[in-house]
């Protein structure tokens, strides 16, 4: 299968601090891929990079990414002077766009809602807009910036299942930057964990949705590497985790050999 | 303390509190009323009439409403009047026409430029400084006594409030949006039109609100300079021949202008700006 994102000795620094410190990715096309990382881990940085919003940064690396790139913020982000329809259909020029906006608007749940302006929209309706938004550009690689960090927690559990329905149909490389390690796992096929400007973990998901001790166990791992470490279970569910995980299907080109692989400083 | 106690009304304080719950203090000025804005004037005209009726009011100090009423009917019958209104108008005109171009397209420049800003925005603020009175002998001897000179005095002071409230507005757009267009790979043209102009509305509007209220007056000052016409120029006349209803004349006939001005700028606003939920909305 084909790569779309090839990230090789990614550095960013601002001033003297470095914020990203050689950072190595590849996300293969299709993929869904979370990234964890504590505030301050340099997250935010890397999907900037990813999104070329960053050329005011100072840094070195090679970086390729598809023409396709649609980024979702952590505020839906919406003019709050156009319509949801012209939101979604903001910069576009060709004609069959405009016709896709409605389907979009569908495949959100917010069918016949174009002409709304964006302060008669919930949270969650509006982050759903900037969803469509970033659909209808039918993007090869979708940037999620802590799309769901706003919203409620019922709000956020629908977003979750919405979100992994469409990238399924649309099958699109997603880097999701989030700090919830059940968000991690609930939507990623692969986890990344950012360290101080490096990628210190790199984590196939292949627990089955029933299989609750292996889930568990995969999370009190996440935690207990992101420095949560009273969140850490018994020595022995997390020897059983690891069986669990251990048959993952092939493919996943970065971990092969053992779970989880500590990648070296 | 267990629940039950908590909320036995037989303290009258606590049996209260759901009252002042419920009763929070609204701190939105309530719902608006379709002629509202006009109940200041109207009050103001009920006293001029009350009191020149019940002879409160000395018409050597200020002439009744029916007298001045008269005196406008009298000036239009004769014609001076209206010519001398459309005069002004058509200054005002040219002016706003002049001012509001000069005004967007310079805050464009330098808002969206550095070179426009380190360029523009000093002289603006240097000239800003200095006062309309004291740059119309220089004006004068440059464009003349002619027409060229009062369009000209009128277009700056609507330039200066276009600039200032469009430049501010535009400086202000949030830069979420601004890194929102670049993600979305939006061209220069297209960020303009979608980001900037629209976002830089709200302050334009106010520009033009205030310009256009300083346009009128203005047109008193200009019109004292060898004018023929114009209604600065009625009252500068009347003022000669100490015809105080005609002073008064144009006094009421700036004010109207100056309210219905305003009243036509509010509701542009509110079409223009829809989107937009205020303490006003």
């Amino acid at each position: 299968m084909s790569i779309a994102v090839r990230v090789h000795g990614l550095v960013r620094r601002f001033g003297e601090r470095i914020v990203l410190d050689g950072v190595d990715l590849e996300i293969r096309a299709g993929e869904f891929v979370a990234l964890l990382g504590r505030s301050g881990s340099g997250k935010s940085t890397l999907l900037r990079a990813l999104a070329g919003l960053d050329r005011q940064t100072i840094g070195s690396g090679d970086l390729s990414v598809p023409d396709r790139v649609s980024v979702v913020f952590q505020d839906a982000r919406l003019l709050p002077w156009k319509r949801v329809f012209d939101n979604i259909t903001l910069g576009l020029t060709d004609r069959s766009a405009r016709s896709r906006v409605d389907r979009s608007l569908e495949e959100v749940g917010l069918a016949g809602r174009g002409r709304s302006w964006p302060y008669e929209l919930s949270g969650g309706e509006q982050q759903r807009v900037a969803l469509a938004r970033s659909l209808v550009r039918d993007p090869q690689l979708l940037l999620a910036d802590e799309p769901f960090g706003a919203l409620d927690a019922l709000t956020r559990i629908r977003m979750h299942a919405l979100l992994r329905q469409l990238s399924a149909r649309h099958r699109p490389a997603v880097l999701l930057v989030t700090h919830d390690v059940d968000e991690a796992i609930e939507l990623a096929q692969r986890v990344l964990i950012l360290e101080a400007g490096r990628i210190t973990l790199d984590v196939p998901i292949v627990i089955e949705p029933e299989d609750l001790e292996g889930r568990a166990a995969l999370r009190a791992q996440l935690l207990a590497h992101l420095g949560v470490p009273g969140a850490m279970r018994s020595p022995e569910s997390l020897n059983r985790a690891a069986a669990a995980t251990a048959d993952r299907p092939a493919g996943y080109s970065q971990s092969d050999m053992s779970y989880p692989t500590e990648r070296s400083a | 303390m267990n629940l039950s106690e908590y909320l036995r009304p037989s303290d009258g304080h606590v049996a209260n509190t759901f009252q002042v719950a419920a009763r929070r203090v609204p701190l939105t000025p309530g719902t608006p009323l379709a002629w509202g804005w006009l109940l200041g004037p109207l009050l103001l005209l009920a006293v001029w009439i009350a009191g020149s009726a019940l002879g409160l009011i000395d018409p050597r100090v200020l002439p009744a409403p029916w007298a001045t009423v008269r005196t406008a009917a009298h000036m239009i019958s004769q014609g001076r009047l209206q010519s001398d209104l459309a005069v002004s108008a058509w200054r005002a005109l040219q002016g706003l026409f002049f001012g509001v171009l000069l005004g967007v397209a310079a805050a464009l420049f330098s808002g969206l430029t550095r070179i426009g800003d380190y360029l523009l925005d000093g002289l603006v603020q240097m000239q800003r400084g200095i006062p309309a009175l004291a740059l119309i002998p220089l004006i004068i001897l440059w464009l003349g006594i002619g027409e060229a000179m009062k369009v000209a005095m009128i277009s700056l002071v609507v330039f200066l409030q276009i600039y200032m409230h469009t430049h501010d507005a535009l400086r202000s757009i949030d830069r979420k949006h601004v890194e929102l267009a670049e993600s979305l790979g939006l061209s220069r043209i297209a960020f303009l039109r979608h980001v900037v102009l629209p976002g830089a509305l709200p302050g334009f509007l106010l520009g033009l609100r205030i310009g256009m209220a300083q346009a009128w007056i203005a047109l008193v000052v200009v019109e004292e300079v060898n004018a023929t016409s114009g209604i600065g120029y009625m009252i500068t006349l009347a003022r000669t021949y100490a015809e105080t209803d005609i002073v008064l004349l144009g006094v009421v006939i700036y004010a109207v202008l100056g309210l219905s001005t305003d009243a036509a700028m509010r509701l542009l606003q509110r079409r223009l700006l829809t989107w937009r939920r205020t303490l006003a909305s």
